[in-house]
């Protein structure tokens, strides 16, 4: 079964395309890397598959509600504990096992500190927890393993094999090897050509 | 929802939250006054009205800017929208955290600051129920303001420019039922003006403030 289908898409970023002409696939069970150089649109790519902005051109098909997005700012409180995060997000999209996440992420120890007080691997470790309480088959993760050390990386890898075994997808952009049985796509081949680069949007581009 | 509420009112209350800081604030207006005016009931009481209203107004400013711009910056906007929680649940359900923790504590301290005001006995029931039904809609447009200004830089000050205007007709009738109730007239008219302005207001501003929320995200 197909989680997410991607026909000839191009995205845009203040009004400039960035790729175009992406097109990809990704079933229950499969995970995609993506890679490219900075700026070549992989954050802009995944915002539009997570449904925060619309594509320029192309589809995106996936079911309604698939949609796990985790990007460089983890939506944390730091007036919050850290249960009490996590909760929040749980009770949001409807509830996965908050103790569970905790100790996939080896949190449980830090259950009631302040988030202000973690450190920044700390946090992004909560940020990633909270995938797991979203119950959401489709992981969009931009540049997860920023500021983690290695052992929560091969943490987080063995999290998104569970996830993948599970029937999920994941769609990660990161520049590190993960060790995961991913498909690689490189962006680098779809940047927008020169000609393409001005072409107003319409009328909301003035807010871009 | 419930929980988005539960978690808005708690942040208020805890360390950094603000909370009290719109009644701190009115308490201190209503205070200044006397001394810039004079003390004499007949200099201040026909502007009491005005002065408690257009505290009310500016207290409610002050923390509008944090209706989304924190969460904004720490990244659960995206995620919010990306929620199954509907943008427009969440504008209210956010506009409703700030009515809660701005509009309702000045509606309770109301009466004590018409006393500072030498406001009338008789025309304190006319001030708490032009309360009452006036600074619901001054949340809801606020959240629309900060929903048009989010991720702006000193977007507060541009909140003020925009927000401030529509504030206008819920003054107008708030003043002057009022003074209605000072004089003892009919008070039915302004009543149900500041009911139907903040009747449509509810209506309408969820999906106004969302639709920006949208195009602001992008």
């Amino acid at each position: 079964m197909s989680l997410l289908a991607v026909h000839d898409l191009a995205v845009a970023r203040g009004g400039l395309r960035t790729v175009e002409g992406v097109s990809f696939t990704l079933d229950a069970g499969q995970a995609l890397i993506l890679r490219g150089p900075n700026g070549i649109g992989k954050t802009t790519l995944l915002r539009t598959v997570a449904g925060l902005q619309p594509p320029v051109t192309g589809r995106i098909e996936m079911p309604d509600d698939a949609v796990a997005y985790a990007a460089h700012a983890d939506g944390l409180k730091g007036a919050l504990s850290v249960t009490e995060n996590l909760v929040f997000w749980a009770q949001v999209f409807g509830g996965g096992d908050v103790s569970a996440a905790l100790a996939a992420m080896d949190l449980a120890a830090l259950a009631d500190r302040p988030a202000a007080a973690l450190s920044a691997g700390q946090k992004r470790r909560l940020g990633l927890a909270r995938l797991l309480v979203s119950r959401r088959p489709l992981w969009v993760l931009d540049e997860p393993t920023v500021s983690l050390d290695a052992a929560s990386v091969a943490r987080f890898a063995d999290m998104v094999r569970g996830h993948l075994a599970q029937g999920g997808a994941a769609l990660i952009a990161t520049h590190i090897d993960l060790g995961l049985d991913a498909r690689v796509l490189d962006l680098t081949p779809f940047r927008a050509r020169a000609d393409s680069v001005v072409r107003p949007a319409g009328f909301n581009e003035a807010f871009a | 929802m419930i929980a988005l509420l539960r978690r808005d009112l708690r942040l208020a209350v805890r360390a950094g939250g603000g909370f009290g800081l719109g009644v701190a604030f009115f308490l201190i207006l209503c205070a200044l006054v006397p001394f810039g005016v004079g003390p004499d009931t007949a200099a201040l009481q026909p502007i009491a009205a005005g002065i408690l209203w257009l505290g009310a107004l500016l207290a409610c400013l002050l923390s509008l800017d944090r209706i989304f711009a924190l969460d904004h910056e720490d990244g659960s906007l995206d995620l919010l929208a990306t929620s199954p929680l509907p943008l427009e649940g969440a504008v209210a359900v956010k506009a409703l955290a700030h009515w809660i923790t701005t509009g309702l504590p000045l509606i309770i301290a109301a009466p004590l600051f018409g006393i500072l005001l030498h406001l009338p006995g008789a025309a304190i029931p006319a001030l708490l129920v032009s309360l009452l039904l006036g600074t619901p809609a001054l949340s809801m447009l606020g959240a629309f303001g900060a929903a048009v200004t989010v991720g702006l830089r000193r977007g507060g000050l541009l909140l003020s420019l925009l927000v401030l205007p529509l504030y206008i007709p819920t003054l107008i009738f708030g003043t002057e039922m009022i003074r209605r109730g000072q004089e003892g007239g009919d008070m039915a008219a302004p009543i149900l003006f500041l009911a139907g302005i903040t009747a449509g207001v509810l209506a309408v501003i969820p999906f106004a403030a969302a639709a920006a929320l949208r195009v602001n995200l992008r």
